[in-house]
């Protein structure tokens, strides 16, 4: 089993927190060693929100060190952006199809980075970049919040564990009324992430 | 079972098994999910007290009876309550008293940075701290049982990152039931503290001080790993987990006792290694201990005083120092400048009920600081505390010129006017500060005849740390529908004649009512009431800009809402964020603004 460092970055009322709790969950029922924290900086007050997850034999620090980070995911492109130098070479980042506009940049003098420019920052630390259409699934199986479900189906499909470790547990702790469309969110954005990687070869 | 749980819902689960049937709290970042998931078991009084030292005082009168009780709260926290804490100390308890303080290293949510680590000594009280959850879960059992053995409350000691961090925890025993039926013996020379019987308990204190540096020697939670003799780290807390990382070689000592510490263990361990090293968050608490003893140690020299400790930071001190080599450097990248990026500060949400009322202030203060226009010195001074309207200093609204802690607002007022500075002086807090020492500071004003005016920014939550209940929101922590006690009555019962109770949503009413108040000579309440939207969850119909209507005069972005947003020069409302609360249609000069 290789260790697994996951950092999800994103804004408050995107999900993360429950997709990381829920990767956390993952990791020790197949067996790892995990532990998972955030830094909330108020998130429901329009701040950011970062999760850490990490999977392994045994993990001591709950936080990922700089520059060891596998797999960025990014609900929101900005703060995908704001955490890139986190990434280890050869780390992979998956970023959402979701803006943000925080206030400082409709009255400030920085204005929000373009997808290109988000991407160049991405790509000088990791080794591929990904743009899941996670926003775009959760609408089309009729729920909005399963975005997170859609990101971490995306992310499923560079890992080893099969998709049933992790619909199994969706459908166990999910309220019944999201559990389909969520295991459809989640399928959804894995066979989007496969078949990108296929087409990228 | 393995389960995996956050330090907070550890501590908790290990206080529920260690037989708890009394658990009191104030809420506060990082500590409130402790007294939260404690509301979720059965056989346990739960309570969200009005403050930390009545937390305490509550927990300590159920100690009495021989009850094991337990009192959370964050690092400020314990200074509210340091009264009852240091009495507690002093007399001592029957059942188990466990005081849990939790730091806030880096200050993610709080007015300070301190390390309460001084407070086990300063009040002589045994502390224990945890280095992940599993621990936090264990410990809660050994705190409870030296509580009772020694004679003592103890302090247990998380912080923020163990709080809130899950990690894997075996919960491996069943709630004790073998509890004692409280009762309470008349032992007036153990609890009733007169000089007298105060004296004899002094020395009580240090003779138990004193058994408990024995007990800690062989305490089974600390441990020494011996490794690579040529480096001994010594460490506590989740700096610990840092340690281990980062030293992974070296030989290790962790702390679960932090007072007293065990010094013939780190005398031991001292002689096993070549070179020893404190790795820990804040104060060198242990570096010094450990150099009382004439170890040569190193510690803060390398790793910083201030703030929360990382991985990055531990091995970048570390390399500086020359304890560890450099690692080698894989063939490097350009190192390039980190990208000029939007920063993305928290923000008062859409629908806010605090949001008119600071406006409002701003306004009658001139302290626009909104683009474009000049920034002016107010003449108004707003003196502050600590809840979600602190967000207001930050502009457009830029409304508060002060926040020092919980209800210092309206004393803080009060001196401002007695000094005789010249400013009109508004003192704005919460509903759950007013509630917590708010209700004090007011009373102290009417006493002394001030003419302050404090506005109560009655949100109908404590909702800073996730709408927990209060006394003026007459809904208990378990939920249920309690007497409320009523704002206005409490104002009016001590002596306040000018009680206004006004629609936080109004902006017109606000601004008459506040203009008035300040201008007369006598202390005023206004009371800007309105449900928070995050607790209510409630989202009325959002409003539309008349684009056509709207010059980009921009007026309405002094509100600061995030719903709020400037496209081509005019104003639009973002619909999925709006909450239908209407102040901007109220601030809009050109009426261009309207219910969609």
């Amino acid at each position: 089993m290789k260790d697994v460092n996951v950092l999800m970055v994103g804004v408050g009322g995107h999900g993360v927190i429950l997709a990381s709790d829920g990767m956390a969950e993952i990791g020790m029922e197949n067996g790892y060693d995990v532990k998972k924290t955030d830094a909330l900086g108020m998130a429901q007050r329009g701040g950011s929100v970062v999760s850490h997850v990490r999977w392994g034999k045994h993990v001591f620090s709950p936080m990922i060190k700089k520059g060891e980070v596998d797999f960025l995911l990014g609900f929101e492109q900005l703060e995908a952006a704001r955490w890139a130098s986190y990434l280890r070479p050869g780390g992979v980042a998956i970023v959402a199809d979701v803006v943000v506009i925080p206030i400082s940049a409709v009255t400030g003098k920085v204005p929000y980075p373009s997808w290109d420019e988000i991407q160049k920052i991405l790509s000088q630390h990791a080794k591929a970049v990904y743009l899941a259409p996670a926003s775009k699934i959760a609408q089309e199986v009729g729920n909005p919040r399963a975005m997170n479900m859609a990101m971490l189906g995306f992310l499923s499909a560079f890992l080893e564990l099969e998709p049933e470790a992790w619909t199994d547990i969706m459908r166990r702790r999910l309220p019944p009324k999201f559990v389909e469309s969520s295991v459809a969110a989640f399928t959804r954005g894995a066979a989007e992430a496969k078949a990108i990687m296929k087409q990228r070869r | 079972m393995k389960q995996l749980l956050s330090g907070n819902e550890a501590i908790a689960l290990g206080a529920y098994h260690a037989g708890i049937t009394v658990a009191t709290a104030y809420p506060g970042t990082p500590s409130t999910e402790i007294l939260e998931s404690i509301a979720r078991m059965e056989d346990v009084y739960v309570e969200w007290s009005i403050n930390e030292k009545v937390a305490v005082e509550v927990a300590m009168g159920a100690a009495y009876s021989g009850a094991r009780a337990m009192a959370s709260m964050k690092h400020v926290g314990l200074n509210v309550a340091a009264d009852p804490f240091f009495a507690a100390a002093t007399t001592g308890i029957i059942g188990g008293l466990v005081i849990v303080t939790c730091d806030d290293p880096g200050e993610h949510s709080s007015q300070g940075e301190q390390d309460n680590r001084h407070y086990a000594r300063f009040g002589k009280v045994p502390m224990l701290e945890p280095t992940d959850g599993q621990e936090a879960y264990d410990l809660m059992q050994w705190a409870f049982d030296i509580s009772e053995q020694f004679d003592t409350p103890v302090l247990l000691r998380s912080t923020t990152r163990l709080s809130h961090c899950k990690t894997v925890v075996e919960a491996g025993k069943e709630r004790k039931t073998d509890l004692r039926r409280p009762s309470f013996t008349r032992a007036p020379e153990k609890y009733v503290m007169v000089p007298s019987n105060a004296r004899v308990r002094r020395h009580a204190m240090e003779e138990r001080i004193a058994k408990l540096r024995t007990y800690v020697e062989d305490f089974p939670l600390n441990q020494m790993i011996i490794a690579d003799r040529k480096l001994g780290v010594i460490s506590n807390g989740v700096a610990y987990q840092y340690a281990r990382e980062v030293f992974k070689d070296a030989s290790h000592l962790k702390l679960t006792t932090i007072y007293p510490l065990p010094e013939n263990l780190i005398r031991r361990f001292a002689q096993e290694v070549e070179q020893v090293i404190v790795v820990e968050e804040l104060d060198p608490f242990i570096e010094d201990e450990v150099r009382r003893l004439g170890i040569k140690v190193r510690g803060k020299d390398f790793i910083p005083i201030i703030g929360e400790l990382t991985l990055e930071i531990v091995q970048g001190g570390a390399i500086k120092a020359g304890i560890i080599p450099a690692p080698k450097k894989s063939p490097k990248k350009v190192e390039t400048a980190p990208p000029q990026l939007p920063a993305r500060r928290p923000q008062l949400c859409a629908g806010c009920p605090h949001v008119a009322t600071e406006y409002v202030l701003r306004k009658l203060g001139f302290k626009s600081t909104a683009s474009g226009k000049e920034l002016q010195e107010g003449e108004l001074v707003v003196t502050s505390d600590i809840g979600c309207y602190t967000l207001g200093v930050y502009p457009p609204l830029a409304a508060l010129d002060t926040c020092a802690c919980m209800g210092a607002s309206i004393g803080q007022a009060l001196g401002l006017e007695k000094a005789g500075v010249p400013n009109k002086i508004v003192a704005v807090l919460g509903d759950s500060t007013f509630m917590h020492s708010g209700i004090t500071g007011l009373i102290d004003v009417v006493y002394n005849q001030g003419s302050t005016t404090v506005i109560i920014l009655d949100n109908e939550t404590t909702a800073m740390t996730g709408h927990q209940g209060h006394p003026g929101t007459g809904i208990s922590a378990r939920g249920d529908k309690v007497r409320r006690v009523e704002i206005e009555s409490l104002a009016r019962g001590i002596g306040i004649e000018d009680v206004n109770v006004v629609n936080a949503f109004d902006v017109d009413t606000l601004e008459a009512t506040i203009k008035r108040s300040i201008n007369i000579n006598q202390p005023s309440v206004i009371i800007s009431r309105g449900s928070c939207p995050l607790a209510v969850r409630s989202k009325s119909v959002p409003y539309k800009v008349d684009t056509d209507l709207c010059v980009g005069c921009f007026d309405c972005m002094d509100l600061g809402c995030p719903a709020l947003i400037i496209a081509d020069d005019v104003v639009r409302i973002d619909v999925d964020v709006c909450a239908g609360c209407g102040v901007c249609a109220q601030v809009c000069a050109q009426e261009a603004i309207a219910k969609g």
